[in-house]
């Protein structure tokens, strides 16, 4: 039986999502699992594996109390999961350039059509509102080789932004 | 000859100061074949000490010569090994037969030179840049019960850029 749930949670940043949450998910008798958690835009966004024999809507309750005092909009989805099934990326793409519609469309489309499996994704937009830029930090598997990589990446190039193509030797030992 | 049993975190054990090597007798070649052999053995196959197969003695084999376009002095066999300088400083991602399932960044010199016994008990001078020097920098460290989970750094990449905080 696969029990695992996602939660997604989302709400204006503030102290005390993460350690509530979590403790009523604790006091739940549900098990987390792999997570990723950031402020995105003076939000506090969390996507949290939870394990439960619980129904979504008994979690769901569970977390009624802190979702309403913080005011947090979340949503839990039953998802085909497990852990220990990471893949270790073998490179890491840098992408920035100034902001323009279509960026990370272009440049992961052209992934894509190489081949390249992305495994993490960070995106920003920096620089000031008068000129902002766009960041994209990519680490994936080049699954067709990194030759065809390279030529995606002089395609990216081609439209004006820079990108960055760096393997990533992960020593293990 | 035989692939011995790779010690796994939470085993503690991992965390232990391993002892000096003072007899380099047959026993000692007997475990240092086995040990290579395990390392070969292993997912990375670049690295192993002695504590991850439950040896608690100072030491530890390093072989990145099976990489493509690196600077490597070979095989080393590193017994009783000691860094003598450190130089500069390089992000890059590291896991651990010990560790499982896990990949993190640590922070480790560029350029080592070290000092080390081989099989026979001669002392023996290197010098390791990337790659290598990073592997052996990760594999001393278990000598002194630290994983690199003790050295983690952010995975965000702000930190990639602060290349010019050298000591
Ligand atoms: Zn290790």
């Amino acid at each position: 039986m696969n029990n695992w749930k996602m939660l997604t949670l989302v709400g204006q940043d503030q102290p005390g999502i993460v350690a509530r949450i979590t403790t009523a998910l604790y006091e739940a008798g549900a098990q987390l699992g792999e997570a990723s958690m950031m402020r995105l835009g003076g939000n506090f966004t969390i996507m949290l594996m939870v394990k439960s024999e619980q129904s979504i809507e008994e979690l769901t309750q569970c977390l009624t109390p802190v979702v309403q005092d913080m005011n947090l909009t979340i949503s839990f989805q039953s998802i085909e999961a497990s852990l220990h099934q990471h893949e270790i990326p073998d490179s890491i793409i840098t992408v920035y350039g100034a902001d323009r519609s279509g960026i990370v469309a272009k440049t992961t489309t052209a992934l894509l059509e190489a081949g390249y499996n992305i495994t993490d994704l960070d995106s920003d937009v920096a620089g000031s509102e008068a000129e902002p830029i766009y960041i994209i930090q990519i680490e994936g598997i080049a699954t067709q080789g990194m030759a065809a990589v390279e030529k995606a990446v002089e395609q990216i190039k081609a439209d004006g932004v820079n990108v960055d193509l760096a393997p990533l030797d992960v020593m293990i030992g | 000859m035989a692939i011995l049993d790779i010690l796994k975190y939470p085993d503690e054990a991992l965390k232990q100061v391993s002892e000096p090597v003072e007899l380099f007798d047959d026993q000692l070649q007997n475990f240092l074949v086995d040990l290579e052999e395990t390392m070969w053995a292993g997912p990375g196959g670049v690295g192993i000490a002695a504590p991850q197969v439950g040896c608690f003695k100072r030491i530890a084999i390093v072989d990145v010569s099976s990489k493509p376009k690196i600077k490597h002095n070979g095989c080393m066999i590193l017994i009783n090994p000691e860094i003598k300088t450190w130089e500069g400083m390089k992000i890059g991602r590291e896991g651990c037969m010990s560790v499982p399932d896990y990949t993190g960044n640590v922070i480790r010199a560029e350029k080592i030179t070290l000092q080390a016994c081989n099989a026979q008990g001669e002392l023996i001078d290197y010098e390791c840049t990337g790659y290598e020097a990073r592997a052996v920098q990760h594999e001393l460290d278990h000598l002194d019960g630290l994983l690199f989970l003790d050295r983690l750094v952010s995975r965000r990449t702000d930190l990639f850029k602060r290349k010019v905080y050298k000591k």
